[in-house]
């Protein structure tokens, strides 16, 4: 354990040194640049609001790499072009010839003035400026340094292993000595006696053995019931699903609402799982995660070189090639494991509780923006259902269809509210037919 | 000595089977014949005849209550037409004003901002850049409906999530929304 130990220590030593090195080199070419800050700074403010939904600086986008563009158009064609690209078209060949590169046109921009446009093509030109690293601060880039310690059942196996071959060497330590004759009364055996002579005392006494026996099988049941009332209930259920896909960060973290991607939710008995054209309405901008994201996964930390391979399967899954950026039209279905599923007897409508009754997703999900990896929070037993339907109330407001009988419901059981179970929600025949 | 050893196997025994609580697998279900019935479910994989029941609808069909195919083209000559010739069907009032919101909010306003101004969580995280403003936009209720429909440049259509119904009252209010950042 000792020398393994020394030896990642060596590597993790060997590794940052290497970091900083580079990072070195990286931070004195920068200082060779002399940059405008203010009008990088303010070019770089107008290129993200203005330009940055069509182009990027190093790749292409919608529209192409804008990187450099000062070496290859005259400064007043650019601005010809910004400023109105559909007029300028019309008397500039080279405009028009400029347009084929997309099946889009370009948005006009008469609000830019000669000098804004002049700093979105300085910040063009000279690109982010790179920030030189506080002293003691280590970046690692790329590396993914992960010391991972066994997997825990092979901890557990290796524990039990160990109890029974103590156990096996006590036994045989005994049969050992008990062939040898051996008589020696130490303070272990005078021990052992006494437990044999308590022992016969106890198994002569009729009131304990009947006492011993009733803890028993009281012990036995508990463990027998406790194992019985899991057949069929899968809370905590978290299979492995094929993209690590955290809801933490989705809905946690970016605020995403549910319904977004669950939309089913809203008119439907499903809350399907959205398909990857939903993945795609914001991943065909967002080819990679943010840096330094991390998720937990099936035990194991994913850092973004994990994380970024999980976007390029939702772009395989809907075909999108993300260098050319368009879709070659080959599909795949991604295979989802199913979490939440009701035996098929049991009717349950999601229209009904998102749309009509308007319960949170969370209440019967969970803190599902806290989670990195889904699992089943509730039980989805038919007690749990019913302890729901017999607490909460119903909004009456606004139904004025069923205003007269909510009103004798409310007479009748003497209340200013009815449950739902008042209104019937625990007869069978709401769920089971 | 024997007598302690099958104890002890036993025990051992007993406890794999309690503690064996994996997470990974669902649980043992006990006569599980009414569990899964012969209908196929709606989202399953192999719906009817091994294909997955959720496709397309046949070709040149509107479900019952439906509206028909939205059939003007994703080119800078559809949206033109869109923008200048497609209508509203819907009355302008509250209640569809009411769910417009409702929708925009679970749908836009990631990325637009409550006031439409594309200020939304998703820009100014810096996830997303480049949201315009509604009021730098010269937009009509037809060229609204059309970019719901099919997308324009990085932002990806918005048909599947929602009904025609639902697109028609974002419209409304986006409408609103831009009147308002006009003022």
């Amino acid at each position: 354990m000792k020398s393994v130990a020394l030896h990642s220590r060596r590597t993790s030593v060997l590794l940052k040194s290497l970091t900083l090195l580079l990072f070195f080199a990286f931070s004195i070419s920068s200082y060779s640049q002399d940059v405008d800050e203010v009008r990088q700074k303010e070019g770089k403010k107008l290129f993200k609001s203005l330009c940055a939904s069509c182009h990027k600086l190093d790749k292409k986008l919608v529209g192409p790499a804008l990187g450099g563009v000062e070496e290859n158009r005259e400064n007043s064609w650019l601005k010809s072009w910004i400023k109105n690209n559909a007029e300028f078209q019309k008397v500039n060949a080279e405009a028009a010839e400029a347009a084929q590169y997309s099946a889009t046109a370009m948005n006009a921009f008469p609000q830019l003035s000669d000098q804004n446009i002049d700093d979105i093509l300085y910040y063009t030109t000279v690109g982010e400026i790179k920030k030189v690293a506080a002293p003691g601060e280590v970046l690692v880039g790329g590396q993914v340094l992960e010391e991972r310690g066994a997997p825990d059942w092979l901890i557990y196996f290796l524990a039990a292993a160990i109890v029974v071959a103590f156990l096996m060497i006590a036994s045989l330590l005994k049969q050992v000595s008990e062939l040898k004759g051996d008589k020696k009364s130490g303070v272990q055996s005078n021990l052992r006696r006494d437990l044999q002579e308590l022992w016969v005392g106890v198994k002569e006494n009729t009131f304990l053995k009947v006492l011993g026996t009733i803890f028993l099988l009281l012990v036995g049941a508990y463990f027998l019931f406790g194992t019985l009332f899991t057949v069929g209930v899968d809370q905590g259920y978290q299979p492995i699903q094929p993209i690590a896909f955290s809801h933490k960060i989705h809905s946690g973290e970016n605020k995403i609402d549910c319904q977004y991607c669950h939309s089913s939710a809203k008119h439907s008995k499903h809350s399907g799982i959205p398909s990857v054209n939903v993945c795609m309405n914001c991943h065909k901008a967002i080819s990679e995660v943010a840096e330094g994201t991390e998720i937990q996964w099936n035990g194991q930390t994913y850092g973004k070189t994990q994380l970024d391979k999980e976007i390029a399967k939702v772009y395989d899954a809907a075909g999108w090639d993300p260098e050319e950026l368009v879709y070659t039209g080959e599909e795949k279905p991604v295979k989802w494991i199913r979490i939440h599923n009701l035996p098929d007897f049991a009717y349950y409508n999601h229209s009904q509780h998102v749309t009509v009754a308007g319960v949170k997703c969370q209440k019967c999900h969970g803190p599902v923006e806290e989670m990195d990896e889904m699992y089943q929070y509730s039980p989805l037993t038919m007690g749990w259902c019913i302890d729901c339907h017999r607490e909460t109330n119903v909004d009456l407001k606004s139904n004025d269809y069923y205003a007269k009988i909510h009103d004798q419901l409310a007479k009748k059981y003497g209340v200013e509210r009815v449950t739902i179970s008042q209104l019937g929600g625990l007869e069978c025949g709401k769920c089971h037919y | 000595m024997m007598k302690n050893f099958k104890l002890i196997i036993a025990l051992v025994v007993f406890t794999s089977i309690i503690s064996c609580n994996d997470k990974k697998t669902r649980q043992l279900q006990y006569m599980p014949d009414m569990y899964e019935s012969i209908p196929y479910n709606a989202d399953g994989a192999e719906g009817l005849g091994g294909e997955p029941v959720n496709s397309k609808p046949v070709a040149g069909t509107i479900p019952r209550g439906g509206a028909p195919a939205y059939d003007i083209p994703d080119t800078i000559e559809g949206y033109e037409l869109a923008k200048t010739t497609l209508k509203s069907p819907l009355a302008k009032d509250e209640k569809n004003l009411d769910n417009g919101k409702e929708m925009y909010t679970i749908y836009c306003l990631s990325c637009h901002g409550k006031n439409g101004d594309g200020q939304g969580y998703l820009a100014t995280s810096e996830k997303f850049a480049g949201i315009p403003n509604y009021k730098d936009r010269d937009l009509t209720e037809g060229s609204i409906y059309h970019v719901l429909i099919h997308g324009k440049n990085l932002m990806g259509s918005h048909s599947s999530q929602l009904t025609y119904k639902e697109r028609w009252q974002i419209v409304q209010y986006v409408e609103v929304l831009r009147t308002d950042l006009l003022k």
